[in-house]
């Protein structure tokens, strides 16, 4: 993407014919306006975006958006967005996904596709629950959540996003609410500037068949006091008044309280989103209610060489080398012998 | 070179090596038959190697055999029965001993004949008494020690020593068919540059056999093989994996794309990936996905991104990628499938040949998913036949599945190479940049193929996707709809035949029985129609290299003939396709499921029954 040239777009110009026809109260809604937004501010030519889907309620997002865009098969969304990304590194990826379509059926790609460190978006929308098909658990379902597959409650521990991203090798991991339209444009800006594999976990709320799940974090009267938006360079505050904070004891992360024991800001861990090793972000992306708060924001953003950029460099160098400049040097090359 | 005292000339010969699969028995082979080639023989060889890398020593599943069929005449296949086998331990004798011909030769290394070895074969004590080999002509070499003899003053270790005995085999060989070492001396010198003691060692074991073979009179009479009459031209050897690759890199940049493969390793089409993976010096995009439907995802992400896209594979991996297959209907775009198929079901006979996906590339897809198949039938032609793949691919925007086996894959014959500005044009189907809106689903009249956008191409953004729409690209339920589609791909896939050559006939346009095969087939059955044809019979071939559509003369030439007779290595399911196409016919069958390709017997057998019984 070296042409980022000053392209004025608002959002509106990524806005497709479409009707867009997601459940009036859906999450979703709210992630297409917060990517719009971010897309205008990024000044990429627009023909440089293309949006790969898998299956699910969120894969449908690439209909709606002007710009190129595959709706493709369940799960297989992270591996054709590697192959768009692999063929034509000059583009702007983008993969919209779900709990079930990323981390269930798409499970391997998933991984795979954060540990070859490919530059593209994966923004996960996840709601915990299969929404398209009406209503079934998902892989991060909480363990005893009753759907229609599980009446009895699921015996199944569910996946922690984060956990999955920073265990595969990932170097960009962060998380947001759909509603949360500035936190959530200001990440998608941020995720798109990585040079890498980032993810987005979305927490999306699905109104029919899982509705509030995330309430219990995300809900206007608790949110202040049950998330932290983490800030690189910033110390760790949260709660109403930021009378909270986050500090390091021995091994494990704890919550303090300003003001109590003589703890002051100077105390409180401060985030560094840079940092190579993953211990401290892997922590604070597992920070689950009611004992911590839950992290959203940037928790990792760990630059590296990306796959499709190796991939073409390597390809560069063997040329360099190479007396072989087309096919007919490659069939007339080598072990031959002329019959005359 | 010493003077042969006794020369017979020959038309053709079969020469099987036989060894534990570390005995080096694929280089020995390779070596043969590149010195064949270089002296101007027609030739065909295929390895046969069990698919454990290192089965256990000595027994009779970790036997790896290479067969060279060469000739003064057109050879087409690599040689059912064997003149000459080289049998480097007891367990090769039995894996090989009913392809031997009546009379033929068996030179085994007597030295490794011990007692463990032979009951390791399930032998008793003997061998060749159990076989009861009478009618051959048994060499009992003492390889193993003649090499150790050889090599005594050059202070190599044993291991290294004993590392040798395939050069002495492949000595002895080339004396029988008076033979020049030079360029296999020349392979050794390169492939051990870096270790002079150990080429020097190589050279002085390859003489010692050529050295023995001529003091020993039990190898009388030589062989020789006058060269081929074959075309002008520069030759080289190619595998039909190698020419799978090179095919497609020939279609990209004929078409002036970029090349991307998608694959994931799997027996016996790995070669391929291989193939691409070392080619980086022509900008070939090359990713190991992390498996098979990530083969064939990644390739579709290229392909949308406008590259050649291609993804390689055998039966089993075929099975996943189908619903990928299915996408690429619906997405109408543009994307090389090649199964090069082995022994099924399931993971079946890894190594082993057969043809029995066929049914699965024609149908294998939920919907109705109709792509265009093709199939390669020699080595070399596997080459001709993906670049058909990618033609019709880019020109018509749809999947092409290119069937090849594993005998074609893995096979090889000397090839006259072609050169780039012989080869058909490709023009792929991009979208004019003008032309705005970009309705992604709208057609030319005659191919009804819609036209390529890519991401990068200004102004023509558009979504596609696995969802049934309407012509302007808008998903939509509506039935009629629906069944429109389906019928304008259907349609749009049997224009093809529009675009493809005529069926060929081989032998008279006409008359009592008509073999027909298709794919890998080829070589048994040609070689068997034309011995049938010398002994009188009236017997024609017609092998088939597009399977959907089907050329547009099948009707007119099966009519030509009284009786139709169905060759192939599944249970009958080119037979059963046929049926469904050209109902008016009635077919004959002749079909085989052991892994391995007809004998020239079988063929011939069949044939006269059914001409016989008038």
């Amino acid at each position: 993407m070296e042409d980022i040239i000053a392209t004025k777009y608002t959002a509106r110009d990524f806005k497709s014919d479409q009707e867009v026809r997601w459940c009036p109260g859906c999450g979703d809604h709210a992630v297409l306006n917060a990517v719009q937004r971010a897309l205008a501010e990024l000044g990429i030519p627009k023909e440089k975006f293309a949006f790969i889907s898998g299956i699910g309620c969120s894969s449908r997002f690439p209909y709606y958006m002007d710009t190129y865009g595959f709706h493709s098969i369940h799960g297989r969304a992270s591996a054709i967005a590697t192959g768009v990304k692999t063929a034509n590194p000059d583009l702007s990826v983008w993969q919209i996904t779900g709990d079930g379509d990323a981390l269930a059926i798409g499970g391997n790609h998933f991984i795979h596709a954060i540990r070859r460190n490919i530059d593209i978006n994966i923004l996960l929308f996840n709601n915990q629950i299969y929404g398209l098909t009406k209503g079934q658990y998902s892989p991060t379902s909480g363990k005893g959540l009753v759907t229609k597959t599980s009446p009895f409650g699921t015996v199944e521990e569910p996946f922690s996003v984060g956990e999955l991203v920073i265990g595969a090798r990932g170097r960009f991991f962060a998380r947001t609410v759909d509603a949360n339209l500035a936190l959530s444009t200001q990440i998608y800006i941020e995720a798109a500037k990585h040079k890498g594999t980032s993810v987005v976990e979305v927490l999306q709320n699905c109104v029919i068949f899982n509705d509030a799940i995330h309430d219990i974090v995300t809900a206007k009267d608790v949110r202040d006091d049950r998330t932290v938006i983490l800030e690189h360079g910033k110390p760790m505050i949260f709660g109403k008044s930021k009378e909270k904070g986050l500090i390091l004891e021995g091994l494990k992360l704890k919550v303090v309280n300003l003001g109590e024991k003589g703890i002051t800001e100077a105390n409180l861990l401060v985030h560094d989103a840079y940092e190579s090793n993953p211990g401290i972000h892997y922590m604070l992306a597992n920070m689950a209610y009611p004992e911590y708060p839950v992290a959203l924001g940037v928790i990792r953003s760990v630059p590296g060489i990306t796959y499709e950029t190796a991939v073409a460099e390597q390809i560069e160098a063997v040329k360099s080398k190479s007396k072989v400049k087309c096919m007919d040097d490659l069939l007339m090359g080598g072990s031959t012998w002329l019959v005359q | 070179m010493i003077k042969k005292s006794e020369i017979i000339e020959r038309e053709e010969v079969v020469i099987r090596f036989s060894g534990d699969s570390g005995d080096g028995m694929q280089l020995t082979g390779t070596l043969f038959s590149d010195t064949a080639a270089q002296l101007g023989n027609d030739l065909s060889t295929f390895p046969d190697y069990p698919a454990e890398i290192r089965a256990p020593q000595g027994s009779v599943g970790g036997v790896s055999g290479f067969q060279v069929h060469m000739g003064h005449s057109e050879i087409n296949m690599p040689g059912d029965f064997s003149d000459v086998l080289v049998a480097m331990n007891p367990a090769a004798i039995k894996a090989n001993i009913r392809w031997v011909k009546e009379g033929g030769t068996i030179i085994y290394d007597k030295d490794n004949f011990t007692d463990k070895n032979i009951e390791k074969a399930g032998y008793e004590k003997d061998p060749i008494a159990e076989e009861k080999l009478d009618g051959l002509n048994i060499i009992d070499a003492p390889i193993s020690s003649m090499v150790k003899e050889a090599l005594k003053d050059m202070g190599l270790d044993p291991k290294s020593v004993i590392k040798t005995k395939n050069m002495f085999a492949l000595g002895m060989v080339f004396w029988l068919f008076d033979r020049k070492l030079d360029f296999t001396e020349k392979y050794i010198d390169k492939k051990f540059s870096s270790k002079p003691e150990i080429a020097n060692a190589n050279k002085i074991v390859l003489r010692a056999g050529y050295y023995y073979a001529e003091t020993i009179e039990a190898l009388r009479p030589v062989f020789r093989i006058l060269p081929a009459p074959i075309s002008k031209g520069t030759y080289r050897n190619i595998s039909g994996n190698a020419a799978t690759a090179w095919g497609l890199m020939a279609a990209a940049e004929k078409a002036g794309l970029n090349i991307f493969i998608g694959s994931y390793p799997i027996t016996p089409a790995t070669g391929i990936l291989e193939e691409f993976a070392a080619h980086k010096e022509l900008g070939t995009i090359s990713v190991q996905a992390e498996d098979e439907i990530a083969g064939i995802c990644t390739a579709l992400g290229a392909s949308f991104a406008g590259k050649l896209a291609v993804t390689s594979t055998s039966g089993p991996g075929l099975a996943l990628k189908s619903e990928a297959i299915g996408l690429a209907v619906m997405t109408e775009l543009p994307i090389v499938i090649i199964d090069v198929q082995r022994g099924g079901p399931s993971t079946g006979l890894p190594t082993k040949t057969e043809q029995a996906d066929l049914m699965q590339a024609l149908y294998g897809r939920n919907g109705e998913c109709p792509v265009v198949v093709l199939a390669a039938s020699t080595p070399s032609d596997c080459f001709d036949y993906a670049y058909e793949a990618a033609r019709i691919a880019l020109e018509h925007m749809t999947p092409v599945i290119l069937l090849t086996d594993s005998y074609l894959a893995n096979g090889t014959e000397p090839w006259r190479i072609p050169s780039m500005k012989d080869l058909k044009e490709i023009k792929p189907r991009f979208a004019d940049l003008k032309e705005i809106p970009f309705l992604p689903y709208k057609r030319d009249d005659e191919k009804l193929a819609r036209e390529w956008a890519f991401p990068g191409m200004p102004g023509l953004e558009h979504r596609i996707g696995g969802l049934e729409k309407t012509a302007k690209g808008t998903v939509s339920y509506v039935p009629e709809n629906h069944e429109n589609m389906i019928n304008i791909r259907a349609e749009k896939v049997e224009r093809v035949a529009n675009y493809i050559p005529d069926l060929p006939v081989i032998g008279d346009k006409s008359g009592d029985l008509l073999v027909v095969g298709w794919g890998g087939s080829y070589g048994y059955l040609l070689t068997a129609v034309r011995e049938l044809n010398l002994e009188g019979y009236n017997v024609s071939l017609a092998n088939f290299n597009y399977i959907n559509p089907f050329p547009k003369n099948v009707r007119e030439v099966f009519q030509s003939f009284k009786k139709i007779l169905v060759c192939e290595l599944n249970m009958g399911q080119f037979a059963d396709f046929l049926r469904i196409k050209y109902q008016e016919f009635s077919y004959e069958q002749l079909n085989k499921v052991q892994g391995l390709p007809f004998t020239l017997a079988e063929i011939k057998d069949k044939c006269i029954n059914l001409l016989e019984d008038k």
